[in-house]
């Protein structure tokens, strides 16, 4: 009985493997071999150009997560402090933009911070003067905390939710501090909700073409630009699949750092 | 409840089952891949030729846009899709055909060719008029606006002027790039010179902190609500955009300028030849080309159309410049692969060179974490030895 | 404290609701900036219904999220099953690879993917592999971890004698699947369903690299779309959309409450007897 359960996850395994496994393993090939198929090593040799950009990307990246995992804390733990039916709907109000088109929300940021964007426009109207908000890295940022936030809210309150109120209670009854509470008890037990929340923020974020685009100048390409380019404009499929690869392993990396912290793997990212 | 969503769920895939299969080939479909911006579509009263090409012959026309020959050139090289119709420039056409990836058209398909003029036959990109029909033609040049631009133009060097930091902007393709710092500096737009492309590239890498963005069709948006002052594009656009803002200006600048050839082709991956050919048929026909041209602000090939044109659009000098302007234009050549190679990915580098401090910040970290440890395991072996 | 916790909530709502409202404003606005209003009207809402093209896109987005999110989660749910059984070293081992196109980033999954699928269409010689069929295949790829991580925690939390109280009561393997550990598992499975729906429906990035020209969806119109002039009638279809969205999740919440409150007054009935 038991193994013909264990059969019902086959079709699943098949389409991991052929779906999840193989094209990784494409990519590996692919970063391998020149344009004719000949393996080399020439591709990953090219990454020393690109160094720079990587960790441009990488830093943009921590620095958003940091800021979401600021901004999203205080958020997540107001929301959780709430009376459960405003609560939930605080929660819709957070997945709400989560489902709406990123490109045009972004494209709502542009026009916000452009040089004749809406902000510009009153500050001179206040007689302030324009000031350059947009193409530089600060914009790149605030467009991912912008877009990302939410993904850092929600694990986050499912976290605090969850929080036995009877522990706060007992650690003030033993004489903590409100802060010492929230250091020596909240913080410890959020620490799953922080980590897939840092993961959720930091993994779009290293890796996104878009934002850095519309919000980003000529200084602030990401590396998510240059993989797309190679894909989508200069036809170098090798190249680009070098640079997914030292993405990805980059990022596995951080992820296998991140995880250390939790213990068990089994967390739910959910 | 439970039941109802289940059968609801159901009921979606059986659906969505249906339609994905109604979906196939029950009425005749081309796909078009076009430039973007590159048709009339019916906007400000304009035709819509798409629409005037199903009602005229009943084939509908799935039409999808590209934003530079790599684009095209990349997505035909990847595989995986199926184009009837597309569109690439001169030296795009002269690459794709040398590498096989283009059909060999049936011109008593498409009779309306007669109307092409002599001087668009058999171009370099084409010498024996198998594979193409030009759809436009048209040049680059500067585009400014006048409200801030007040300095005389007529050089490429506006595009490296430091009183405009920041309200540049370049083109987003390694070909249309390079050949304004070839222009600057006096070389062919066709050289296969390594060092002379190194000195552009390094041109180029020397313009980038002035440039606001690399772009192609988001030039419009740009020049339009005068995000950007100075931009290098095509001057069909300019007249497209000078509809919605006055102050913009274009020149020819005195170094030379790129003069180029669009031409419809069907590549080698279509499986609706003949209904492509009735496409390019359809497009090629004075009147519609006119009335397209009018909209378009590009330069039509047939002079049979240019009594549909538009008054103004036909007395433009810059969609029809003189004789004398057009001698300075030259055309761009297929370059050999290795070339062509060479300055797209230079262009990905000099796109991509990020400031490079950021670096410092992970060998610093880095090294800290390489101490860290080294001197954990040093404590450790001490604390063994006792 | 507080009131200083409160404002700055409201700061962030704000934030995150500022570039919305600015879509809607535009969506009525005669003119195409987003940046200026040159006064109101309901023009782009005309236009948008009469782009077939549109809908057209918007009806496909639809269908394959609709598809990939219920082939995802009756996949998913099964392999939670299975999975769940294996022995620890081997369940753990799943998992992980499970993680792995969430944690990937979105951009090398699409590659990856375009590159397998263009490998197959050579293969097979069928010039237009790209469209319906693999932006299917890959969405049911992304949206398979969510059901799976959703439907685990739940079969951890299942009592694991109510299985054989089941079958204890004669049922047969099958009905006690049915009528006892598929009701306790059922909020997993539809947050896993909803997850891997809205994860369809706004993906742009990997539907980005496997779509074709015969078959796309709406945020990779939206994109093709961002790269020239956008016309209003783009942020006419955000509006309703958002409004849309907006009404069925109040809908659900409401729903949500009313059952609760129904189970909370037929718990007081029955402890006030």
């Amino acid at each position: 009985m038991k193994s013909r359960v264990k059969l019902l996850a086959a079709p699943y395994l098949a389409w991991l493997l052929i779906f999840t496994i193989v094209p990784l393993c494409v990519v590996v090939y692919f970063a391998f071999t020149d344009a004719d198929g000949h393996v080399t090593l020439a591709n990953l040799g090219a990454m020393r150009d690109y160094l720079p950009t990587f960790a441009d990307s990488l830093l943009l990246a921590a620095i958003s997560a940091a800021i979401c995992l600021l901004i999203g804390y205080p958020t997540a733990y107001a929301i959780t402090r709430a009376p459960a039916s405003r609560q939930r709907f605080l929660i819709l109000l957070i997945m709400l933009p989560m489902c709406m088109s990123f490109l045009l929300r972004t494209l709502a940021l542009v026009a916000l911070l452009e040089d004749q964007g809406i902000l510009n426009n009153i500050l001179s109207a206040v007689g302030l003067g324009r000031v350059t908000l947009i193409r530089r890295p600060a914009a790149v940022v605030a467009g991912m905390v912008y877009n990302y936030l939410p993904y850092m809210i929600m694990p986050l309150h499912s976290v605090l939710v969850k929080l036995d109120g009877k522990l706060i209670e007992a650690a003030q009854d033993l004489g903590c501090s409100r802060l010492r509470v929230l250091l020596r008890v909240i913080l410890p037990l959020s620490v799953p909700g922080i980590i897939s929340g840092v993961t959720m923020v930091f993994v779009p974020a290293v890796s996104t073409f878009y934002i850095s685009k519309k919000l980003g100048g000529t200084s602030t390409a990401m590396i998510g630009d240059i993989i797309e380019s190679q894909f989508k404009t200069s036809y170098n499929l090798n190249a680009g699949a070098a640079m997914s690869l030292v993405l990805m392993i980059i990022v596995f990396i951080c992820m296998g750092i991140m995880n250390r912290f939790t213990g068990d793997s089994e967390v739910d990212l959910l | 409840m439970k039941k109802i969503a289940l059968v609801l769920l159901s009921v979606l895939m059986l659906a969505g089952i249906f339609t994905a299969c109604g979906t196939g080939d029950y009425t005749a479909t081309i796909n078009v891949y076009n430039w973007g911006v590159y048709i009339s579509d019916g906007s400000d009263g304009y035709i819509d030729v798409n629409k005037a090409f199903t009602e005229a012959t009943g084939i509908k026309v799935n039409y999808t846009t590209f934003d530079s020959n790599e684009t095209l050139y990349t997505k035909l090289k990847s595989g995986g899709v199926s184009y009837d119709v597309i569109v690439p420039s001169d030296y795009m056409i002269g690459a794709l055909a040398a590498e096989g990836l283009l059909l060999e058209l049936d011109y008593s398909n498409i009779p309306n060719y007669q109307y092409v003029d002599e001087s668009f036959r058999g171009l370099s990109y084409d010498p024996e008029e198998k594979y193409t029909v030009p759809y436009t033609w048209g040049t680059v040049g500067l585009i400014y606006n006048t409200k801030y631009v007040t300095k005389p133009v007529d050089s490429w060097s506006l595009m490296w002027d430091e009183d405009y930091a920041g309200k540049i902007l370049m083109f987003d393709n390694p070909r249309d790039a390079f050949a304004i710092a070839e222009l600057l500096l006096g070389y062919d737009v066709n050289t296969t010179d390594e060092t002379q492309l190194q000195a552009c590239a390094d041109k180029l890498a020397e313009q980038k902190e002035l440039v606001q963005s690399y772009v192609m069709d988001q030039v419009f948006a740009q020049m339009e609500n005068e995000e950007a002052w100075v931009a290098a594009y095509y001057a069909g656009d300019y007249l497209l955009m000078r509809e919605s803002n006055e102050d913009l200006a274009f020149c020819f600048p005195k170094e030379g300028f790129n003069l180029f050839v669009d031409a419809f082709c069907i590549p080698t991956c279509s499986r609706n030849k003949a209904l492509a050919e009735q496409y390019i048929n359809f497009l090629t026909s004075p009147e519609i080309s006119g009335e397209n041209m009018s909209y378009l602000g590009y330069s039509t090939p047939l002079t049979a159309a240019r009594q549909y044109l538009e008054e103004d659009v036909a007395a433009s000098e810059i969609a029809y410049p003189s004789a004398e302007t057009l001698s300075a234009g030259v055309t761009f050549d297929t370059l050999p692969t290795e070339t062509s190679n060479f300055i797209s990915e230079a262009f990905n580098k000099i796109k991509a060179s990020g400031s490079g401090w950021s670096v410092w910040i992970f060998v610093v970290i880095g090294a800290v974490l390489v101490a860290a440890a080294v001197l954990l395991i040093l404590r450790k072996k001490k604390r063994n030895k006792y | 404290m507080n009131k200083l916790l409160k404002i700055f909530t409201i700061l962030v709502f704000a934030f995150l609701y500022l570039p919305i409202l600015l879509l809607i404003l535009a969506s009525f606005n005669s003119g195409a900036s987003l940046a200026a209003f040159s006064g109101a009207t309901f023009y782009n809402y005309a236009e948008l219904f009469a782009d077939d093209d549109l809908i057209g896109l918007m009806l496909n987005s639809i269908l394959i999220s609709v598809l990939a999110a219920a082939l995802a989660t009756v996949l998913g749910t099964a392999a939670a099953l299975g999975i769940f059984r294996m022995r620890k070293p081997v369940r753990k081992l799943i998992l992980n690879a499970t993680n792995i196109p969430i944690t990937n980033p979105d951009i090398v999954t699409g590659i990856s993917l375009s590159l397998l699928f263009a490998f197959v269409g050579r293969l097979l010689r069928i010039e237009s592999v790209l469209g319906f069929t693999t932006l299917l295949l890959a969405h049911v790829t992304f949206n398979l971890p969510y059901v799976i991580l959703s439907v685990m925690p739940k079969l951890r939390q299942l009592n694991p004698s109510l299985n054989e109280a089941a079958l204890d009561l004669g049922y047969t393997p099958i009905q006690a699947f049915f009528k006892a550990i598929l009701p306790e598992i059922m909020p997993g499975i539809l947050t896993g369903a909803m997850t891997a729906f809205t994860m369809s429906l706004d993906d742009f990035v990997i539907s980005y690299f496997v779509y074709g020209p015969e078959f796309s969806t709406l945020p990779i119109e939206i994109y093709n779309y961002t790269k020239k002039p956008v016309p209003p009638k783009i942020y006419a279809l955000f509006t309703l959309t958002f409004f849309a969205l907006l009404l069925i999740m109040i809908a659900m919440n409401l729903l949500q409450i009313r059952d609760e409150k129904r189970r909370n007054r037929a718990f007081d009935k029955v402890s006030t007897r």
